[in-house]
């Protein structure tokens, strides 16, 4: 029986295990020496593993008495989120080793974060749920304080080990209430409990409770304080993967909570996600603005991102989850792509993340800078690169549901929002001569900025068959 | 053979507008004036083998437009109304080409060193191709494309020389103008695909008689579907072919180079609004009112613009004012339901007015592209061969020939085929209007013919001396041009405006005449006079089609009570002979003014001030619209420019963007403060305001 | 009052005890203590419960290993907890306002608290009956039987726990003096000690 259960969620067993193998390998390889090569085998793995669940077919499944769901919603979480920790592993390579940071661990510790997350997307008990957040959570806080030596890096750790602790103190709080109503942690338990009438106040405060903790997660309003100074601190390959798997994973993971186990109360949950949503796509436009800083704008950048791609699941049905998952699939490779630019900001050979040595890029490195072009568009959401495509996707989501204002809203923010994008190619345009970037590019960064520069504009087509994919995802979160 | 014959034009165009730079100029302009002698050649064999018995065919090229129910594909549609076409379309196209070898040779237009030959040759070749595609379009969003290419080759062409205001000028005006037609247009095709759901002609045609019956809001009120939908898609038309209201850009258009003039704006674009309504016909033969609007609307433009040509100077403008007036005349026959009729016109009025701009062409080139004809006169000596041309061109247009016989020049059989087919249909004012057309026509035309070529040279005389023929190139379509402005009449009298049967078996219509009736009517219609065949046997067959909601095979559509044909043969004697009288008023009068009494037309003209400036300023037609909607138009937009956009919209964005986004920003950032308990602190109101939020909207109840 | 009622609101207490002068206390050594208590106190509501095995560990565990660690840390960070709290009284009205609001909140909540109909048949289909199997083999059961998979992330997590503690903590890092016991050992004082003559009054 265990072992049938286990062959369900064999991909998670087998990454895990490989972590610890290739752990193993960097232990005896010695002093970093296997750093490169442990770097390239988690990449290969994390590929082989979304290869394997990209191909897996079937109905759902589900293993440990439904502790543990397999079903095409997950899978096409899972997939997104390994493609994204493999393409950021992939790019970070360069950076970590020119500023002597790639450590073995550090792709150790992705890959046992992306099992945490993978795990929480499959999620179907609230001790999983928790179990999968924590792993995660903790390779995230070691990885965020990876630069030692930097005061800023040890700052963003610190402030994202606390802030994490307090959040899922909110999150067991709430799962406790939660547990104390319906007796049992199973979604699917919690959802018969919870029965058709409405859900009594207790229930209704743990899922706010837990709620706030998965929105910390996600970066939402007023949870996403943590965000700009830790994608600031961090290194800048960290940020990167900040800004793609877990977003993801915990986006995926409230979905699952929201509907598997209060798909009943979708008109109580639905109000709070929209308050989050427009808060987050404000707070996310105006405050970026201000920033000089291009890591700190991209933190801004993902809190309004994640504003609309709640949104979509605000609107509660199964288009809902469809525009949300295509949005963050979206989301996700503009960010890959960006990033892969500013893991390549460098001058003299240091790397510097102002926004003032973006100053005349389109002279100094013509395609870079038209690439990026495409990127911050479609960042903002500019028709018809496929950036306008997601935010069309989440508006028309709300817009069936009934929540106009949401997605009057979700306009303004996101016209907010265009400004400080269209600033940055301004800059590059037609900015001052300043002294400019070096021109070298790794050539993994250059791929993936080329790659997802060139998605952007391809996806057009046909979004590259994201939106059947999420539609089958989400008719199977969403009877 | 079709798709080469449409696709050459394209690859012409292409090759001599960016290879050019490549395999030079020269070579440019053989490849696209090689590949269109190609085309027309194909065309040529098409028309001539063309089965039309077995109905339309189909080829398609591509799956094009697939949304919704929408599905489109990009396909031939091989009939022949569209095989008429094709020969048109390609073979004056071909002429074009060749005589702008010697037009375009030299041009002072543009600066020294400008090479601009292959860019016209591009042009020229573009805007064949976007007419072929118009005239075999299968549905409607292929007409739409091709109409739209027609449009944005007119307006490079008219604008070709750019560095003249006046050409960007009309260029502009071409395309507004025909932007307001096309709107009408386009919701045509709106309509039909909201009521049809299906923008292929089979299942418009197919679906025309429900369509009669359904009544569509529209505007404050009902109206019969296919009524508003016929007039909307002749909105189009009547942008396209310069019909009353929507004329003004023909003759400014003239600013163009001679052969676009008379490739686009006399023999082919201008035409397909009447293609466009004949190919609709099964449409129109359900919308009776829509017909009508037709027929009177244009009758009045015949009238408006014969009136306007008679004191034009500018050679050019002369023939634009006769194209606008000519069409006037088909649309008039396809009003009344003489489609065939229509497109013979249309026919023969490509050669012959093709003709007419290219000797026009000739003559400008000659006198070193003055074009007013007061500096013109006693041409007749210097320039012989185009002085001949132009004369049977003229003969053509007034409609030379003997009447109550079937013999004559080009425009004789089909005008007065008009003529008849107008009476016939019993509206006097199609009628009347169109006789006294016939008059002024012939008018103008022998007054041009008069002042240019007889009489004392006028104007520069340096320019007369130096005035000289113009090289083969120019000629030789001259010539070809002629033999069709001579004999396209009588060649096909038979098939566009003989008998049933012969009509019949040119369109591809379906035998709908009883055979027993059909030995007698053969013989009366060759002779001219179709004894009567009874409405009654006529519709027999097409009245099964259309209850069975099956596309009527024909390329033309006549419906059952449809018998304008026949009652045009049997039109009384005089009113056969009206247009021939009309001709010899005319040619009388001109002869009268400028050759006999040359002063009388300036007497006439001081006598008569105000109906003489009235026609100068064409009906001041450019004036009102000034008036009414250009200028207010202006003030508008420059209200909402410095009010609307300025101050208010400008106003709250700038407040906006400049004053409350900043200050927003300015207090998050104090927010952002980088102390861990204030994001703590955030946290946890946050979470009160988000339990706070569920409970007091109810979730607690 | 039975024994055991009496007991248990005599362990309530004094978790709550504990746990609010945790927070309170302006010594942290003495937080440390006060959490100790609180630790002893929910071993001894375990033990009231029924499940010993469950309150051994946690004296063992956690009185016995974590709060003595933390007593350590604490002793030997020298964190000055005034300075940090000094910022606090400013905000503590605020602070007070939305605390009493969120209390209120869940005041509300609880004051119609209610049980699922299915919520105590739930939570008893888990457990074996206490009576029937001694709670350590129980605990047993569940654990590496039906929430192997949670035992097995848990796993995961101290793993994740052990490495980030290495990597951020136990790297060779170069600006740090490290003892090199070999080294002191064969130090002699020839290479260890410089004679030099100084001359009064000039220094060195």
């Amino acid at each position: 029986m265990t072992a049938a259960d286990f062959s369900i969620l064999l991909p998670e067993v087998l990454l895990a295990l490989f972590s610890m193998t290739v752990l193993l390998l960097g232990v005896y390889g010695g002093q970093d020496r296997l750093a490169s090569l442990v770097n390239t085998l988690c990449v290969a793995a994390l590929l082989l593993a979304a290869l394997l669940i990209g191909m897996g077919e079937g109905a759902a499944r589900s293993a440990f008495g439904e502790m543990f769901l397999d079903d095409a919603f997950a899978r096409f979480a899972k997939v997104v989120l390994l493609l994204a920790a493999a393409a950021v592993l992939l790019m970070s390579r360069p950076y970590m080793e020119r500023r002597g940071l790639l450590r073995f661990e550090y792709p150790v510790l992705v890959v046992l974060a992306v099992v945490g997350m993978m795990v929480m997307v499959s999620a179907g008990d609230l001790m999983v749920l928790y179990m999968g957040l924590e792993l995660q959570s903790l390779a995230l806080y070691v990885v965020a304080s990876l630069r030692r030596d930097s005061l800023r890096s040890t700052e963003a750790g610190l402030k994202y080990f606390v802030l994490g602790a307090l959040s899922s103190g909110l999150l067991l709080f709430g799962a406790s209430l939660i547990y104390g109503f319906s007796g049992t942690t199973l979604f699917s338990g919690i959802l018969s409990a919870a029965g058709e009438e409405r859900l009594p106040p207790g229930l209704l405060i743990g899922l706010v409770l837990m709620m706030s903790g998965l929105a910390f997660k996600v970066s939402a309003v007023p949870f996403h304080m943590w965000t700009p100074d830790v994608y600031e601190g961090s290194p800048s390959a960290v940020t990167a993967f900040f800004a793609t798997a877990p977003k993801v994973a915990a986006m995926a993971l409230l979905a699952r909570l929201l509907f598997e186990a209060f798909g009943a109360a979708g008109a109580d949950w639905s109000q709070v996600l929209a308050l989050l949503s427009v808060a987050s796509m404000f707070v996310g436009a105006l405050a970026a603005i201000g920033q000089r800083d291009i890591k700190r704008l991209m933190a801004y950048s993902s809190i309004a991102h994640m504003g609309f791609a709640l949104m979509g699941l605000a609107a509660g049905s199964a288009l809902g989850v469809q525009a949300m998952l295509v949005y963050m699939a979206i989301y996700v490779t503009m960010n890959i792509g960006t990033f892969a630019f500013i893991l390549s900001m460098e001058r003299d050979g240091r790397a510097v993340s102002d926004i003032s040595s973006l100053h005349m890029l389109s002279r100094g490195a013509p395609l870079k800078a038209l690439a990026m072009l495409v990127l911050l568009f479609s960042l903002a959401g500019v028709p018809p690169l496929v950036g306008f495509f997601g935010k069309f996707y989440v508006l028309k989501a709300a817009l069936e549901a009934g929540l106009g204002w949401l997605a009057l809203a979700g306009v303004i923010a996101s016209v907010i929002g265009a400004f400080y994008y269209l600033r940055l190619v301004y800059f590059m345009y037609f900015g001052q001569e300043g002294e400019g970037l070096d021109r070298a590019m790794a050539p993994a960064q250059r791929a993936l900025l080329l790659g997802a520069a060139a998605a952007m504009l391809l996806g057009v087509i046909n979004l590259f068959g994201v939106d059947g994919a999420a539609a089958t995802a989400a008719l199977a979160l969403v009877e | 053979m079709a798709t080469v014959l449409i696709l050459a034009p394209l690859v012409g165009a292409i090759i001599a507008g960016f290879g050019w730079r490549i395999i030079g100029e020269r070579a440019a302009q053989w490849v696209s004036t090689g590949l269109l002698f190609l085309s027309a050649v194909l065309s040529w064999i098409i028309f001539l083998t063309l089965d039309p018995a077995g109905g339309a065919e189909q080829i398609r090229l591509l799956r094009w437009v697939e949304s919704g129910t929408l599905v489109t594909d990009w396909s031939i549609r091989m009939d022949r109304l569209t095989s008429i076409m094709l020969i048109v379309v390609t073979t004056v196209s071909s002429l074009v080409h060749l005589y702008s070898f010697g037009y375009m040779a030299d041009d002072d237009h543009f600066g020294e060193g400008y090479r601009y030959r292959a860019r016209f040759f591009a042009y020229l070749s573009f805007f064949t191709f976007a007419m072929l595609t118009l005239v075999t379009a299968d549905n409607l969003l292929q007409m739409f494309f091709g109409w739209e290419g027609v449009g944005v080759a007119s307006y490079l062409l008219i604008g070709f020389y750019f560095r003249k205001p006046s050409a960007n000028a009309a260029a502009i005006k071409a395309f507004v103008v025909n932007r307001v037609g096309d709107f009408g247009f386009a919701l045509g095709i709106f309509g039909l695909f909201w009521m049809v759901d299906s923008i292929r002609l089979d299942d418009i045609f197919a679906a025309a008689p429900r369509l009669a019956e359904t009544e569509l809001h529209f505007l404050w009120r009902e109206w019969n579907a296919a009524n508003l939908l016929a007039f909307l898609l002749f909105i189009g038309a009547m942008g396209k072919s310069a019909q009353l209201f929507l004329h003004t850009w023909l003759p400014d258009a003239m600013e163009g180079p001679t052969p676009v003039s008379a490739l686009i704006h006399a023999a082919t674009m201008v035409t397909a609004g009447v293609f466009l309504v004949v190919r609709m016909s099964p449409l129109f033969e359900y919308a009776p009112e829509a017909k009508m609007i037709v027929a009177y609307i244009g009758a009045a433009t015949a009238f408006f613009a014969a009136t306007v040509g008679l004191v034009q100077n500018d050679i050019k403008r002369v023939i634009a004012y006769s194209t606008c007036s000519q069409l006037g005349y088909m649309f008039v026959a396809a009003g009344v339901g003489a489609y065939p009729v229509a497109m013979f016109h249309l026919l023969t009025h490509a050669f012959f007015k093709a003709m007419l701009f290219l000797g026009a062409g000739s003559v400008i080139h000659a006198m070193h592209h003055e074009q007013d004809m007061r500096a013109y006169g006693g041409l007749r000596r210097k320039i012989p061969l185009t002085f001949w041309a132009m004369l049977i061109g003229t003969l053509a247009i007034t409609g030379v020939g003997i009447p109550l016989t079937t013999i004559g020049f080009a425009g004789f059989q089909s005008k007065d085929a008009i003529i008849e087919s107008a009476y016939a249909s019993g509206i006097g004012f199609a009628f009347w209007p169109l006789v006294i057309a016939a008059a002024f026509t012939s008018f103008y035309s022998w007054r041009l013919m008069f002042m240019t070529f007889w009489g004392a040279p006028r104007g520069d005389a340096h320019a007369h001396e130096h005035a000289h023929e113009s090289p083969p190139s120019m000629l030789a379509p001259l010539g070809v041009l002629a033999l069709g402005a001579v004999f396209a009449g009588m060649l096909w009298y038979g098939p566009f405006f003989g008998s049933h049967e012969k009509v019949n078996a040119f369109f591809g219509i379906e035998a709908h005449a009883a055979a027993g009736e059909g030995a007698g009517s053969v013989e009366a219609g060759e002779s001219g006079h179709a004894a009567g065949e009874g409405a009654g046997s006529v519709e027999a067959g097409e009245s099964g089609h259309a209850a069975g909601g099956i596309a009527p095979r024909g390329a033309i559509f006549m419906g059952p009570e449809n018998d304008i044909l026949d009652a045009a043969h049997e039109v009384p004697k005089w009113v056969k002979l009206s247009p021939f009288v009309a001709m010899l008023i005319g040619l009388f009068t001109a002869w009268l003014f400028y050759i006999r009494r040359p002063d009388l037309p300036g007497r006439l003209a001081g006598n008569q001030r105000p109906l003489y400036l009235f026609l100068l300023n064409k009906w001041y037609f450019d004036e009102i619209y000034d008036a009414l909607i250009l200028r207010p138009t202006l003030r508008l937009g420059r209200f909402l420019w410095r009010f609307g956009d300025g101050r208010i919209i400008d106003g709250a964005l700038n407040g906006i963007a400049m004053g409350i986004v900043p200050l927003l920003t300015r207090g998050y950032a104090r927010l952002q403060s980088g102390y861990l308990f204030h994001y703590a602190f955030a946290m946890v109101i946050g979470v009160a305001v988000l339990i706070a939020w569920l409970m007091l909207s109810g979730g607690a109840g | 009052m039975s024994v055991a009622d009496f007991a248990f609101y005599v362990f309530a207490l004094s978790v709550l005890a504990g746990g609010l002068m945790t927070v309170v206390s302006k010594n942290p050594v003495h937080s440390v203590l006060w959490l100790i208590l609180a630790f002893l106190s929910s071993a001894g509501l375990f033990v009231l419960l029924g499940a010993e095995f469950v309150a051994m560990l946690l004296v063992i565990v956690y009185v016995g290993a974590v709060a003595v660690l933390f007593l350590f840390v604490v002793m030997m960070l020298d964190v000055d907890f005034e300075e940090l709290k000094s910022g606090m009284v400013q905000y503590m009205p605020v602070g007070l306002l939305i605390g009493v609001i969120l209390l209120v909140q869940l005041g509300m909540a609880v004051g119609v608290w209610r049980f699922s109909d299915a919520a105590p048949g739930l939570r008893a289909a888990v457990t074996p009956d206490p009576a029937e199997v001694h709670n350590t083999a129980a605990l047993g059961r569940l654990i590496y039987d039906d929430y192997i998979l949670l035992f097995q992330l848990a796993g995961l997590i101290l793993l994740v726990a052990m490495i980030g503690a290495i990597v951020l903590t136990l790297r060779h890092r170069p600006d740090v003096k490290r003892q090199d016991v070999v080294a002191q050992m064969h130090r002699d004082p020839a290479s260890a000690l410089e004679l030099k003559d100084v001359k009064p009054g000039q220094g060195l």
